[in-house]
């Protein structure tokens, strides 16, 4: 990995201002702490790369810099100059734009009419669309970056590289508005391009650094020691060091992400072994899809099996396939030895399997109805005599998950969304073992958003279903916590199972051994 | 246009040839003029209509509205009720009346935040509710030579409404190729919350929208109260649905950010040709209805098909 690494420009300027300086920013949401006093600094003509674990802080720092948050305190400098940005507007007007994750570009407008939109200048004049000017404008800042799109198509007729090209393109237009060298912010860009499209990527980003600054954030650790100059990791909310990319190995990017604190205790239990029987549980054999390949897998009764991956390993993928809500084009998945006749949900309700969404807000729970409904709105059968409700049976069922599950609720007709996270994750879970005929658990980031005390909580509910017998695939929301819970962890790699490493009580991984895997 | 907007003016071609083939009565040129004729007033509706569900709204009001400008213009022409002789003025008065009501369907949908289904619904009551004010129980008969010829006298062999519904046609894919309200309205559907990110205010757009709308159901109700020679509060009976048929047989989602004018034009022609057409190969009155409900719903079906996808949520 030879790396080009560009000194501080040598201007007249004795000592540079930075083109982008982040003082002790600082941010709370409810129950967490997502920037702690991070500081940033990003020279004129510098490609910084930011990385970080998932919840480090990086998108929450990201959406500070272009305006969509605002920090409770601390600083941002433009050049020197202190600002305070309030929308993307402003954040424009001092020459720092975004490249976002999902992209922003409306799919039904031509490229061009993206590139200028909310800035359209001479293009549109009172009102009135003048094409050959925005295609001029839009050619303009398409010729920046050296790119061959006809600025007329639709953009929705573009490959998604193609349609980067378009937003950096319409990025690019703060520098006409801030006549100044704009800062670009790159939200994990590569994370859907081919490797050749990776490669274009990357000297268009070489290219940005002639005329601008340059942020690039990837999962991607030895994509970030090939782009950038430098490299600052954040970590808990704080920014916990600074690497030169000369010479810098992926391994020390990941030690200071990861920090030497290790497993937390919380996360281990009295894991129960594992039931051996003759067969598995689930047998996975061959499952493949739009983002994933002959994946094999085996759960027990009783096992705990983790799959991690980055963003973009096909783990959330498989883990909804599972259940039948993503298509499968090949592959079949066996219960108990007899195989299930996907595609569908209502085949796998029936074999017995259980999916905690991780967008517990829109495909967990239905936020209005209450407690009781909640609970029962899969298992109708559980709270029924014939075929109508029977409240009594209602009540005394969903009563008694309340306190088994020590569910803090006002009552069981109270909305759900009045409860806290983790007491509406309760009622989700128990949504399955209402019926009590659960037999495998599929939590897609069961702990996502809750505190420390809740989290402990799904913790000890799901080692007491293990402990049961139910069987559980978990996609956790951090390598710890997948380390701590798991008796047995699948890494996933671009589509594939890359690995499968044991997880024993007293012979746990540690996280360095599965980044290897992951990257 | 890609393939998936060849489907209606497919099915359109498809439905015309097989209604020719099967009588002569509907391949005459007397007919054809009909046939037009016919689709005049709908298509200046449909035209109007088309810019709300462009940008994923929807607009119920053009009942109510069409109603309140048609009373609006036969008052301020020469008519049997008062002593009004304001001409083609009058006609101008009752498209901005059209447009102040769409106007009022904007404000409430962007500032109270009523959704648009809710909004124009009101809209069309208030409409109506004036309409039945200004008739006061005595129809006026409108005597003004003008308005009176436009349903009558013919130029190149079509009607002067079929020649101002195309004028509007025109006009409308005008505003939505070359206006930045109408490139919007079209934005506004396809990711509005884009539009948000990139700095653009969309609420005065919104507003625009529905009174550009409103402006062509006033027209709408104009052109109805030449063809009656009288104005009714009635006079927009039904167009609010069938312009939203059109509109959704043509080609644009109800979901927003696909369709256009164009489109809507073909969906017109679609539900009159159809309308006509069973009437002309015989189909007995009784199964109109039904047989052109169907029609329309596989229509709409087929235009979906290149978008399902799994666990889809259609409401």
């Amino acid at each position: 990995m030879s790396v080009h690494v560009d000194q501080e420009p040598t201007t007249s300027v004795p000592v540079p201002v930075p083109a982008l300086e982040v003082r002790g920013l600082v941010k709370h949401y409810p129950g967490v702490k997502a920037l702690d006093g991070v500081d940033l600094v990003v020279r004129q003509h510098e490609v910084l790369g930011l990385a970080g674990e998932n919840g480090a802080g990086k998108s929450t720092l990201l959406k500070a810099l272009v305006g969509l948050v605002r920090p409770d305190a601390g600083e941002i400098y433009v050049r020197g100059e202190p600002v305070k940005l309030r929308s993307v507007v402003e954040a424009a007007n001092h020459g720092i734009g975004m490249v976002f994750q999902e992209q922003s570009l409306v799919p039904n407008l031509t490229a061009a009419e993206n590139i200028v939109l909310g800035s359209e200048g001479i293009a549109v004049r009172r009102g009135l669309y003048r094409w050959n000017a925005m295609r001029r404008l839009a050619q303009e800042q398409l010729d920046k970056i050296g790119s061959s799109i006809d600025p007329l198509a639709r953009t929705d007729t573009l490959s998604f590289a193609d349609r980067q090209m378009v937003e950096i393109a319409k990025v690019l237009r703060i520098e006409e508005r801030s006549q100044h060298p704009p800062v670009i912010i790159l939200d994990e860009p590569t994370s859907v391009l081919e490797s050749k499209e990776i490669e274009t990527l990357f000297e268009q980003i070489r290219r940005l650094r002639e005329f601008a600054s340059v942020v690039f954030v990837s999962h991607r650790l030895d994509e970030v020691l090939d782009v950038c100059d430098r490299v600052t990791v954040l970590r808990g909310g704080q920014s916990v060091g600074e690497v030169a990319t000369a010479g810098a190995v992926p391994g020390e990017l990941h030690r200071m992400m990861i920090g030497s604190s290790g497993s937390d205790d919380h996360y281990h239990g009295n894991a129960a072994a594992p039931v051996l029987a003759e067969q598995p549980r689930l047998s996975v054999r061959g499952l493949s899809g739009k983002s994933f390949r002959d994946v094999d897998l085996d759960v027990a009764a009783g096992e705990i099996v983790a799959i991690v991956g980055v963003h973009g390993s096909g783990r959330e993928d498989v883990c909804r396939a599972l259940f039948g809500a993503e298509p499968t084009t090949a592959g079949e998945i066996l219960m108990d030895g007899k195989k299930l006749e996907l595609p569908g949900t209502r085949a796998a309700c029936a074999a017995g399997i259980g999916y905690v969404p991780a967008e517990r807000k829109t495909e967990g729970m239905v936020g209005p109805m209450s407690v009781a409904e909640n609970m029962t709105l899969t298992k109708q059968k559980a709270r029924c005599s014939g075929p109508l409700v029977a409240p009594k049976k209602q009540a005394t069922l969903v009563d008694s998950w309340i306190s088994r599950l020590s569910i803090r609720t006002p009552g069981r007709d109270t909305a759900i969304q009045r409860l806290s996270g983790g007491n509406q994750q309760k009622v989700v879970l128990a949504r399955w073992l209402v019926g009590g005929d659960i037999k495998l658990l599929l939590l897609d980031h069961p702990t996502r958003g809750l505190d420390i005390g809740a989290r402990s909580e799904v913790y000890r509910l799901m080692r007491e279903l293990a402990g049961s017998g139910v069987a559980t695939v978990l996609l956790a929301d951090s390598l710890e916590e997948a380390i701590g819970m798991a008796d047995r962890i699948l890494v996933m790699n671009d589509g594939r199972v890359a690995a499968e490493v044991a997880c024993p009580n007293g012979g746990k991984p540690s996280p360095l051994d599965l980044v290897k895997e992951m990257v | 246009m890609s393939w998936r907007d060849a489907g209606p003016p497919a099915a359109l071609v498809v439905i015309f040839v097989v209604f020719a083939a099967l009588s002569s009565q509907f391949r005459s040129i007397d007919n054809v003029q009909n046939i037009m004729d016919a689709a005049a007033v709908l298509a200046v509706v449909t035209c109007g209509i088309t810019f709300v569900l462009m940008m994923g709204s929807i607009d119920l009001s053009a009942a109510g509205v069409m109603g309140a400008s048609a009373l609006t213009v036969s008052l301020l022409v020469a008519n049997n009720r008062n002593d009004n002789d304001l001409g083609i003025l009058a006609i101008g008065v009752a498209v901005l009346v059209g447009a102040g009501f769409g106007c009022v369907s904007g404000l409430a949908l962007v500032f109270l935040k009523v959704p648009s289904f809710m909004a124009t619904l009101g809209v069309s009551a208030v409409g109506l509710g004036v309409a039945t004010l200004m008739f006061a129980g005595v129809q006026p008969n409108i005597s003004d030579a003008m308005l009176k010829s436009w349903a009558i006298e013919r130029f190149l062999g079509f009607s002067h409404l079929t020649w101002i519904a195309a004028a509007c046609l025109v006009v409308g894919w005008l505003i939505q190729r070359y206006t930045r309200l109408g490139r919007y309205a079209f934005a506004i559907g396809g990711a509005e919350e884009v539009l948000t990110l990139s700095g653009v205010r969309v609420q005065p757009y919104k507003i625009a929208v529905f009174t550009l709308a409103g402006a062509f159901y006033g027209l709408g109700g104009v052109m109805v109260t030449s063809q009656l020679g009288a104005g009714l509060v009635q006079a927009g009976d039904g167009y609010d649905f069938s312009a939203i048929t059109a509109a959704v047989v043509g080609g644009t989602l109800l979901t927003g950010g696909r369709g256009g004018v164009l489109h809507s034009a073909v969906g017109v022609l679609l539900v009159v040709v159809l309308t006509n057409g069973l009437v002309q190969v015989g189909v007995s009155p009784y199964w109109q209805g039904g047989v052109q409900g169907l029609i329309v719903v596989a229509a709409v079906a087929a235009a979906v098909i290149p978008q399902r996808r799994r666990n889809q949520v259609v409401k």
